[in-house]
């Protein structure tokens, strides 16, 4: 087994993609994620066969993982809130010519500029696409250092494997914490399976092209079916959630990220008062973990969606419950970090409701 | 015993040029088809079309293909360079995509020295969505957005992108070039090639800008186009090596 090592959540990102076989990333500058964008400048360098570029821009940032990507590699890019935004035209692009790559997004408060305090913000459009037509992105939701770590093995492995672009959710905390971590072995990207769509050259065997322009509506649509019998194929495989103290319970706490951990906190309080209350944290967003969500629906009804944020996830909670189940919501948008204490507070006020 | 001088470049699939009659694009596309073969690079050779006239360059490019966002050939023409340096990679794109929404793209991935040949199609008109005003549209010529001519004070002067790339670090050759008369094709032919070249010597960023007629949406016939460039396109975008720090190659 590897060494266990105390890092920060965005090193750990640069560490394990590394040791994914990541062997490009393209980056700029913004907060809170510059320690991800760094640690590649350094990794890159070290290893010798990799591709490390400052972009001018993070519409050229992305627009160099496609390349990458095109070129067969596995490539990242990673940004914060405003960043991500800019980004949207390149993800819509990779999702339409099927292209795998990872996107960090290190969520900040905003809209806007907003601020470098963490937040829930993004969750919208993290899941809903976020840029133009009519497809879905992989979104993955890390809520330690060691699932971090894990998390993004995960997203090189799905982007190739489905060919679509993989979002790692996380905001400013999850990136500055430091915490332990056990890393995987390093994958040789060069034994990597080999992908029979990449641009390297027509050497001995036809011309190939990459290209998103489908000007037959009819040609376009099949694209859209093709990339929604995916989505469906990828929402029945890879929904992934974490119940604790669900068993017994009558109320879930609903969160994730940084909320979860908070949550978590605020759960373990409320069963010392004697509160039977559980917490169910979804790790992919998108697919939403809607079959497990609905397995301890059977038994508890009411919920309680903890978002830092004016309610978004909350509105997949419903849609998945479909109105099988009490729905109540707290947030905090625009950068304050709750306290176990305060969603505690929360807990107890829906006991009272009930009582 | 009859002798064949003429012939469809290897690099160019059989299929009919959807351009328009007297369009500069065909003759481009045909004399960077024509080097590949020459320099025998097909084999290694990725295009990187725009969006624009040219975003169908699949269907005639025997090669790989990679279609970019507009304007954001460069950034993705570096993401294939770099994972495959020994290929050889170029940029095909037009006056609105190079010189207006992916300047930032071009500039910079010129002052990092990509090793990747550009082609720079400028007929001072964004064609495809009929004739708007380009980044290189001429003061006092005509466009759907420029109603009585483009005005200095409404809408600035043509942009001259070549010059600036010029005083670019990572640019090792920049040319200007016309396709509108058969001795200005032979000069965009050499300068096409000695721009593959320096990628092939692995020298740096090079980049050829092709004035190219646009009859249809300037409102000619493809003779009067042809004149026209001789007349006034190249008054403001003069015909000539821009920087050439590679000499003879």
């Amino acid at each position: 087994m590897n060494e266990k090592v105390l890092m920060s959540g965005n090193h750990i990102i640069g560490e394990a993609a590394v040791r994914a076989g990541c062997r490009f990333y393209a980056g700029y500058p913004i907060t809170p994620q510059n320690e991800l964008t760094e640690y590649m400048a350094s990794a890159m360098s070290r290893l010798g066969d990799g591709t490390f570029i400052q972009a001018e821009s993070e519409i050229a940032a992305i627009n160099m993982v496609i390349g990458a990507s095109m070129a067969g590699c596995r490539a990242m890019t990673s940004s914060s809130s405003p960043g991500i935004s800019l980004k949207q035209e390149g993800i819509s692009f990779l999702s339409a010519m099927e292209l795998p790559a990872v996107i960090v997004n290190c969520m900040r408060g905003g809209p806007g500029l907003g601020n470098i305090a963490p937040s829930q913000g993004d969750y919208f459009q993290a899941t809903r696409g976020g840029g133009h037509g009519d497809y879905r992105n992989i979104v993955l939701a890390p809520g330690s250092g060691q699932e971090i770590a894990d998390l993004t093995a995960k997203a090189f492995e799905y982007a190739d494997k489905y060919r679509t672009p993989v979002m790692i959710l996380q905001d400013g905390m999850m990136g500055q914490m430091m915490e332990p971590v056990i890393f995987p072995d390093p994958i040789d990207p060069t034994k990597l399976p080999p992908k029979p769509w990449t641009l390297d050259g027509a050497d001995g065997r036809p011309s190939r092209v990459i290209k998103s322009l489908l000007l037959d509506p009819l040609v376009e649509e099949a694209l859209n079916w093709k990339l929604f019998e995916r989505y469906e194929e990828i929402s029945r495989a890879i929904q992934a959630s974490e119940t604790y103290m669900t068993s017994d319970a009558d109320l879930a706490v609903i969160a994730y990220g940084t909320a979860a951990r908070i949550a978590k906190g605020a759960v373990k309080r409320a069963r010392q008062a004697g509160l039977k209350v559980g917490l169910f944290r979804p790790i992919t967003l998108w697919p939403f973990p809607k079959d497990s969500l609905l397995e301890i629906n059977k038994q508890i009804k009411n919920f309680l969606v903890f978002e830092m944020s004016t309610g978004q996830m909350v509105e997949d909670v419903r849609l998945s419950l479909e109105g099988a189940g009490r729905v109540h919501f707290y947030g905090r948008p625009g950068g304050p970090v709750s306290t176990p204490h305060e969603i505690e507070g929360e807990i107890r006020k829906i006991y009272e409701i009930r009582a | 015993m009859s002798k064949k001088i003429f012939s469809r470049p290897k690099y160019l699939k059989d299929a009919a040029f959807h351009y328009c009659p007297g369009c500069g694009h065909s003759i481009a596309h045909r004399l960077v088809a024509e080097v590949i073969e020459e320099l025998d690079i097909g084999k290694i050779a990725i295009g990187v079309p725009p969006a624009g006239c040219a975003v169908l360059a699949y269907d005639y490019f025997d090669v790989d293909i990679a279609e970019a966002a507009h304007g954001r050939a460069a950034a993705v023409a570096t993401g294939i360079k770099r994972v495959h340096p020994d290929k050889i990679v170029f940029a095909y794109q037009g006056d609105g995509d190079i010189a207006a929404i992916g300047t930032a793209e071009t500039i910079h991935a010129a002052n990092r020295g990509e090793r990747i040949s550009t082609f720079f199609i400028n007929n001072g008109v964004y064609g495809m969505t009929g004739g708007q005003m380009a980044p290189t549209t001429m003061l006092g010529q005509g466009s759907t957005t420029t109603p009585g001519g483009r005005s200095m004070i409404r809408d600035g002067g043509p942009l001259n992108l070549s010059e600036m790339l010029g005083l670019v670090d990572g640019a090792v050759y920049i040319e200007r070039v016309a396709v509108n008369s058969v001795k200005n094709i032979r000069n965009a032919k050499k300068a096409i090639t000695k721009s593959f070249k320096v990628q092939m010597a692995n020298l740096g960023y090079s980049m050829v800008e092709i004035l190219s007629p646009c009859p249809t949406n300037w409102k000619m016939t493809p003779v009067e186009a042809c004149k026209w460039i001789d007349e006034h396109m190249t008054k403001v975008f003069p015909i000539k090596v821009i920087k050439d720090q590679v000499g003879k190659i």
